[in-house]
């Protein structure tokens, strides 16, 4: 079986400032940390884990500057046989069609039987470039699998639907699944996982190898074009308890009380 | 004439509330003609409902599609969509609508915005208001619609529910299925959820529990507040995921959907999925480290703080009370 999973580093925002470049588009980077995606984190793993269970090549894909090395790395460490960096300043600024038109050259001439994504990226948070890639691959898909297990060639996928219901699909593959965090709990990865790999080589493509070109992939070729990003409005928000521990708690409970909470 | 299609959504055999929400986003378009598009088997009840609403319903009646799947969806509405030459197709960005739009607009060669909490055509152009950076920033981004229009996702809850059906007096178009067209998945089944699990649905006060609680043993701090309190106890998804606490505590879109007097959103971020399964307004006091949380932009009172500090110290003054 020869699985692909798709990958991302993103930002890891939960205790930070956040400032808004002077391009307008972008974030001020200067203190950020990044790291993989947790959704990919979750693909990863049920990868593995299929590979360990079934037997199967794993192959972990990205786009991004260099550093973007670092997600696959980790993949590697985490048991991925073999990573596939895409990474060229002509996808800069592509929207998602543009990733899941670079993703689908890079995939679609080598074999795939199962094709794992996260299901939503914490940074853009469009939720997309998995449908959009199994479209383009023109195979079956299901978005936000809390389990999956696979047997011959049907893979078998719990998902969420709406109403806070899960549901039960069968599908033959190849197929694409998107992931939802809490599919498995994702191994730990070591520094010393990390350095186990680091010689392994990673191999490139530029927008060229994949026969892509601004009229396709980045910023100009985007269908949905960023103008610009800013911090959200405050609005009225809430009173803020200001003081020492003992006051704003005291506080806390007059408001508890007042409101029926005790 | 702007024609816009609005994909309605059944849960549970329900016509979903995005339906109409989509519809105030759909005349929110200038000169707009909205058109549903329902899919689904024995509808015909949702689609006289729907006729009051919007002047065209498009329906697909077909035991095929009791189910619902986004990548045969996206290819029963494709011929629609090239047919209607839409100016928008509105979908909701749901569980389903995030199989489905983006393989329709795949197949149907139309621009897909994502997520979109806002939505106004400026010229030939669509331009919205999406949320990225986990809620932390918003992005303002636009498109082009091609020949066959432009897809929006759009988030349930952005819109308002109208009022009252206009009695639009529409009609009903009984749409067939393209031959060439099949389902590529097979339902097995719907998981039943454990019967003997807390309902949490009904519960007026609630004390919830997010990522900032860090440990699974700092739990008891949570569960010694809400016994305190006469609470029960919910929680975001990543506590799930965890394993710390049941799914059936999980508040959210892909949780539970509460309506309690008083929230109290201990060490939660307060991302839309997660506010999405608070309804009715109740009084919300959120307890986050990070000043820039989302959640203090929903709550009522908040502090900024580390809970593990605080609660304890919270619990200890209402015992005191006595």
């Amino acid at each position: 079986m020869e699985i692909i999973v798709c990958v991302k580093r993103v930002p890891n925002l939960s205790e930070t400032e956040i400032e808004v470049d002077r391009d307008g588009r972008s974030l001020i980077d200067d203190d950020l940390e990044y790291d993989v995606n947790e959704w990919d984190n979750f693909a990863i793993e049920a990868a593995v884990q299929l590979k360990e269970a079934h037997g199967a090549r794993v192959t972990a894909v990205t786009i991004g500057e260099e550093d973007a090395e670092d997600v696959l790395r980790r993949a590697l460490a985490m048991g991925a046989d073999e990573g596939l960096h895409l990474m060229d300043t002509t996808f800069d600024g592509s929207d998602a069609w543009g990733i899941a038109t670079a993703l689908h050259r890079a995939i679609a001439d080598r074999p795939h039987d199962l094709v794992l994504a996260g299901a939503i990226s914490s940074d853009e948070a469009r939720g997309h470039v998995g449908g959009m890639l199994a479209a383009m691959l023109d195979i079956p898909m299901v978005a936000l699998a809390t389990d999956l297990s696979v047997d011959g060639a049907t893979a078998t996928v719990r998902h969420e639907v709406e109403g806070g219901l899960e549901r039960v699909t069968r599908v033959d593959l190849p197929a694409l699944v998107t992931v939802q965090t809490g599919l498995n709990e994702p191994r730990y990865v070591s520094i010393r996982g990390i350095r186990k790999v680091s010689g392994m080589e990673i191999p490139v493509k530029t927008a060229a190898d994949l026969g892509l070109d601004a009229s396709t992939v980045g910023a100009r070729a985007a269908r949905v074009k960023l103008e610009e990003i800013f911090l959200p409005p405050k609005g009225e928000g809430a009173e803020m308890l200001d003081g020492d521990e003992e006051s704003v708690v005291a506080a806390l409970v007059d408001r508890l009380q007042r409101e029926g909470g005790l | 004439m702007k024609r816009i299609i609005v994909v309605v959504e059944r849960v549970n055999g329900e016509l979903n509330e995005t339906a109409f929400e989509l519809l105030t986003a759909a005349r929110g378009f200038e000169d707009a003609a909205a058109s549903a598009a329902l899919m689904g088997e024995s509808v015909s009840d949702a689609a006289s409902e729907l006729t009051r609403w919007f002047e065209n319903v498009h329906v697909y009646d077909d035991p095929s599609l009791a189910q619902p799947d986004g990548d045969y969806q996206s290819r029963v509405l494709k011929p629609l969509i090239e047919r209607e030459k839409p100016f928008a197709v509105l979908i909701p960005h749901t569980n389903t609508g995030m199989e489905l739009a983006p393989m329709l607009a795949v197949r149907a060669d139309a621009p897909l915005i994502a997520d979109a909490i806002s939505i106004e055509a400026v010229g030939q152009e669509i331009r919205s208001v999406r949320t990225v950076y986990s809620g932390k920033v918003q992005a303002r981004v636009s498109a082009d619609p091609t020949e066959n229009g432009a897809i929006v996702s759009v988030r349930p809850g952005a819109f308002a529910v109208p009022e009252a059906p206009p009695e639009a007096g529409g009609s009903v178009h009984a749409e067939s299925i393209p031959e060439d067209v099949a389902p590529r998945r097979q339902f097995v089944e719907t998981v039943t959820p454990d019967p003997s699990a807390v309902d949490i649905s009904q519960a007026e006060v609630l004390v919830a529990v997010g990522r900032g609680i860090e440990d699974e043993e700092n739990l008891e701090l949570v569960h010694a507040l809400a016994e305190a309190m006469g609470a029960e106890v919910a929680c975001t998804r990543p506590v799930v995921d965890k394993k710390w606490l049941e799914k059936s505590r999980q508040v959210g879109t892909s949780g539970v959907t509460v309506k309690p007097r008083v929230y109290l959103a201990l060490g939660i971020s307060g991302s839309f999925q997660h506010l999405g399964g608070i309804k009715g307004d109740p009084f919300i006091a959120a307890i986050n480290t990070d000043s820039a949380a989302p959640i203090f932009g929903v709550a009522d009172v908040g502090i900024v703080g580390n809970i593990l500090e605080l609660v304890p110290l919270l619990e200890e003054k209402i015992r005191a009370r006595g």
